[in-house]
C-alpha cells in the first residue's frame, strides 16, 4: 500500500511540524509513505473565491502527481474535502478524477483505514476540540450538530487513545470560526467577530490547547488569540497523536 | 474590495452589544429547532421525503398548477394568473376597486413584499394594515422585515414600547411583552372590524383539493378572513404540492424548522369563499418559471420559507437582515437575489464562509451553500468579481503552478516575520484587522524533507 503524503501549501510554510507529525505517525503505523516534492496547492483558495479557472491547472497537476498512489493522505480536512468533492466539477472530465476517490484526511485515514487499537504517548493536558466546518459537514469526521444522526467523533475517538488527555468541546460545538479562505479578508469584520466568539467558547472550556484537524481554522484562531494576548495554545490533532513517537 | 454587505456588516458590528444580542437570540431559535428535530427519530427521512416531493412537483409544475386551479375553481374560488409583480399588483387592485375596498387587512406574505404591493396600493388611496404583530410594528416604524419568519427580530422590546406609546397610547416606559401584546391586540381589533377585505399569503396550495394552507401563530389570518367577505390569496407558483398526504410531511417540518414549535398555532385550510363572499387566488410567477428550467439552481424553488438557514448562518446572525441588499436576507436570500438579478445583488455573495450549516438545517435539503459557491464562479461573467480577489487568485496560481518558484517563496517567506509592524499591519492588510499574521516557520516542510528525512524526521 503506497501512500502519497500531501502537505498543503500553508501547512508547508507555517506549520511544517504538522507535516512531520503526519509522516512520523504514518511511518510508525508501518505504512509506505512518499512525499512527491513537486506538489504545491490543491487550488481551494482560488475556487472558493470564485476562480475555479485558476484552480484547474493546479487540480490537473495534483491529479498527475498523486494518482499513482493507493491513498493520498493530508493533514487538512478542508483541502481533502476540496479534492474529494470539488475536483469533479473543477476538472469537468468525463472520467472522475482518481484523486477524489483516494484522498483522506489523516485523522479519517487512521480512524477508518488503519484502525490502530492503541497509540503510544502521553499528553497530560486539557484540550478543546475544534470541529471544522469542512471536517464535520463535508468529511463527516464527527456528527454534524444540525443532523438527527447517532453522535460520534472520529477525532475524539483517536485522541482518547492518548494517555492523560482530557477532552472538551466548546459551546456551539461546530459553528464556523470565520476563516473561510478569502472570506476572512473580504468580510473582515464578520470574520473577526466569528473568530473572537469561537475563541471565547474554546477558552471557556478551561482547556490549555485548542486542537483540530484543520490547521487553517487553527491559524485563524491563533491570529485572534495573539492579538488578544490570550495564553491558549494551538496544536494539530496529529501532533498529539504523534506525541509519543 | 469591500462589498456592500461587508460595509453594512461593519456598521452592524460596531454596536457589539446589539450584535451579540441579535446573534444569541437567533441562536436560541436554532437550538429550539435542534430540540424539535432531535425528538423525531425519522427527521432525516422526513427531510428526504420533503425534498423528493418538491423535486417531483417542480418537475411537473405545470400539471399540478392546472390541477390546483381547476380544483380551486370547482370549489368556487376565482383564480388569476400574474406573470410578474406589476400584473400581480394590478390584479389585486382591480379586485379591491370592484369591491370599493377602502381598507385592506393583511396577514404576513413575503410574496407581497417581493411585489412591493403595499406602496402600490397606498399610492392608489387604499389603506393597508399589516396584522402580523412583527409586520405591524415595522409598518408603523416605516421599516422592512429583517427576517422572513420573525420580521422584527432585530427590534428590542423597549423600542416597541416607545413606538406603542407614540402610536397606541400605551403606558409610558412599559415594555412588558404581555402588556404590549394586549395593547396591540386591542388596537388591531379595531382594524379587523373596519377592514373591507383580507389578504393572506399561502404556505401551500394543494393540487388535489384546490385549497390554500396558511400557517400563522397569531390567528391574524383567520381573524381577517372570517370578518371580511372578500379574501385575496397571493401565492407563488412554487407553493403548489400534490395532495394532503404530502402536506403532512411539510407541516411536520415547517414550524419545527422555523421556530422550534411542533406546529404553528394555526394551520388554516381555505377551500372556498365564506357564504356570500368571494375568494380570489392570484398565482404569481415573477421569474420563478425561469428558475424551474435552470438545472443548477432549480432547488431554490423547493424552499418553504422557514428561515432556518438564517438562524443558523453565522454571518447572518452577526450582520443582521439589513446588511443584505436583497429584501430576503441570509443564505436563501443571497441565492434568490442572484436569481432575480445577478448584477444588482452580487454584493451579498461575500456573506458566506461556506460553512455548509444551512444545507444541513434546510428541511427540504436545498443545497444553499453549493449554490453560493457556483454563483461565485460566475461573477466574472457579469464583471462583478472583486479585482483584488482575482489578482490574488492569479498570483497564487502563478506561484503554485511553478514548483521551483513555490520552493523559493517558501524559503524567503520567513522574512515577513521580521518586517517592521507598520509595513505589515496597515489598511491594505484586511487580515491584520483584529488578527495577528501567522508566523512562517524558519524551515518549511519542503526544506526539511529535502535535507533528508533521516536527519530531520526520523530522529
Amino acid at each position: 500500500m503506497k501512500i502519497g503524503l500531501f502537505v498543503p501549501c500553508y501547512v508547508n510554510a507555517i506549520y511544517p511540524d504538522v507535516g512531520i507529525a503526519t509522516y512520523k505517525l504514518l511511518d510508525y503505523l508501518g505504512l509506505d509513505v512518499c512525499y512527491p516534492v513537486n506538489q504545491t496547492c490543491c487550488g481551494q483558495p482560488m475556487a472558493n473565491a470564485g476562480f475555479e479557472k485558476e484552480a484547474l491547472e493546479l487540480a490537473m497537476k495534483f491529479e498527475k502527481i498523486f494518482n499513482q498512489y493507493d491513498y493520498i493522505v493530508a493533514p487538512s480536512a478542508s483541502c481533502t474535502a476540496f479534492v474529494k468533492y470539488n475536483y469533479p466539477s473543477v476538472i469537468e472530465d468525463d472520467n472522475l478524477p482518481e484523486t477524489s476517490g483516494k484522498i483522506y484526511d489523516v485523522c479519517e485515514f487512521i480512524h477508518d483505514v488503519v484502525k490502530p487499537s492503541k497509540l503510544p504517548g502521553r499528553f497530560p493536558h486539557k484540550v478543546s476540540v475544534h470541529n471544522s466546518c469542512h471536517g464535520v459537514r463535508e468529511l463527516q469526521l464527527s456528527s454534524a450538530s444540525e443532523l438527527n444522526i447517532v453522535r460520534y467523533s472520529k477525532i475524539k475517538n483517536l485522541l482518547s487513545m492518548i494517555e492523560g488527555i482530557e477532552i472538551f468541546e466548546p459551546a456551539k460545538v461546530d459553528e464556523c470560526c470565520g476563516f473561510g479562505g478569502m472570506f476572512a479578508i473580504e468580510e473582515p469584520d464578520v470574520s473577526v467577530c466569528m473568530g473572537e466568539d469561537k475563541l471565547g467558547n474554546h477558552v471557556a472550556t478551561g482547556a490549555e490547547y485548542i486542537t483540530g484537524a484543520d490547521s487553517s481554522c487553527l491559524m485563524h484562531l491563533q491570529g485572534i488569540a495573539a492579538r488578544k494576548k490570550s495564553p491558549i495554545k494551538f496544536i494539530h490533532v496529529v501532533q498529539i497523536l504523534a506525541s509519543g513517537l | 474590495m469591500s462589498t456592500k454587505h461587508a460595509k453594512a456588516a461593519k456598521r452592524f458590528i460596531r454596536n457589539r452589544e446589539q450584535e451579540q444580542w441579535h446573534n444569541e437570540t437567533l441562536w436560541l431559535v436554532r437550538q429550539k429547532r435542534d430540540n424539535m428535530a432531535m425528538r423525531i427519530p425519522e427527521w432525516e427521512e422526513l427531510r428526504e421525503q420533503a425534498n423528493r416531493i418538491k423535486a417531483h412537483t417542480v418537475a411537473e409544475l405545470a400539471c399540478y398548477l392546472e390541477q390546483f386551479s381547476s380544483a380551486a375553481e370547482n370549489n368556487g374560488a376565482i383564480v388569476h394568473w400574474a406573470k410578474d409583480a406589476q400584473e400581480h399588483n394590478e390584479i389585486v387592485y382591480d379586485i379591491l376597486k370592484q369591491h370599493q375596498v377602502k381598507k385592506l387587512i393583511k396577514s404576513k406574505s413575503m410574496l407581497t413584499e417581493e411585489c412591493l404591493l403595499n406602496p402600490y396600493l397606498i399610492d392608489k388611496g387604499i389603506e393597508v394594515v399589516e396584522s402580523d404583530l412583527g409586520e405591524r410594528i415595522l409598518q408603523l416604524m416605516g421599516e422592512h422585515p429583517s427576517h422572513i419568519v420573525m420580521p422584527a427580530i432585530h427590534k428590542k422590546r423597549e423600542e416597541v414600547g416607545k413606538l406603542f406609546e407614540e402610536k397606541m397610547d400605551s403606558e409610558k416606559d412599559n415594555s412588558d411583552p404581555t402588556y404590549l401584546t394586549h395593547i396591540a391586540r386591542k388596537y388591531l381589533r379595531k382594524e379587523f372590524l373596519t377592514a373591507d377585505a383580507a389578504m393572506t399569503g399561502a404556505n401551500f396550495g394543494i393540487a388535489q383539493t384546490g385549497e390554500v394552507v396558511v400557517c400563522t401563530n397569531e390567528g391574524n389570518a383567520d381573524m381577517g378572513t372570517s370578518l371580511c367577505k372578500l379574501h385575496i390569496v397571493s401565492m407563488g407558483i412554487e407553493k403548489v404540492i400534490p395532495d394532503l398526504k404530502s402536506l403532512s410531511v411539510f407541516t411536520r417540518l415547517l414550524a419545527r424548522s422555523a421556530t422550534g414549535q411542533p406546529s404553528t398555532t394555526y394551520t388554516s385550510h381555505y377551500r372556498k369563499p365564506i357564504e356570500g363572499g368571494e375568494m380570489h387566488i392570484v398565482i404569481v410567477d415573477n421569474g420563478r418559471s425561469k428558475i424551474q428550467h435552470n438545472f443548477n439552481y432549480e432547488r431554490i424553488l423547493y424552499c418553504i420559507r422557514c428561515g432556518a438557514c438564517m438562524n443558523t448562518c453565522p454571518v447572518y446572525r452577526r450582520s443582521g437582515g439589513y446588511s443584505y441588499t436583497y429584501f430576503i436576507p441570509g443564505p436563501i436570500g443571497i441565492n434568490l437575489g442572484m436569481l432575480k438579478s445577478p448584477k444588482k445583488y452580487s454584493d451579498n455573495l461575500s456573506a458566506c464562509s461556506l460553512c455548509y450549516s444551512c444545507n444541513n438545517v434546510c428541511p427540504v435539503k436545498v443545497n444553499l451553500a453549493d449554490q453560493i459557491y457556483r454563483w461565485r464562479q460566475r461573477l466574472n461573467l457579469f464583471h462583478k468579481a472583486s479585482t483584488t480577489k482575482k489578482l490574488m487568485s492569479k498570483g497564487m496560481k502563478f506561484i503554485f503552478g511553478h514548483p521551483a518558484l513555490y520552493g523559493a517563496v517558501l524559503k524567503i517567506a520567513p522574512i515577513i516575520n521580521h518586517l517592521p509592524r507598520f509595513l505589515v499591519y496597515n489598511k491594505l492588510n484586511a487580515w491584520g484587522h483584529g488578527r495577528e499574521l501567522p508566523r512562517f516557520a524558519g524551515k518549511s516542510f519542503n526544506s526539511m524533507w529535502k535535507k533528508g528525512k533521516q536527519l530531520t524526521i526520523n530522529n
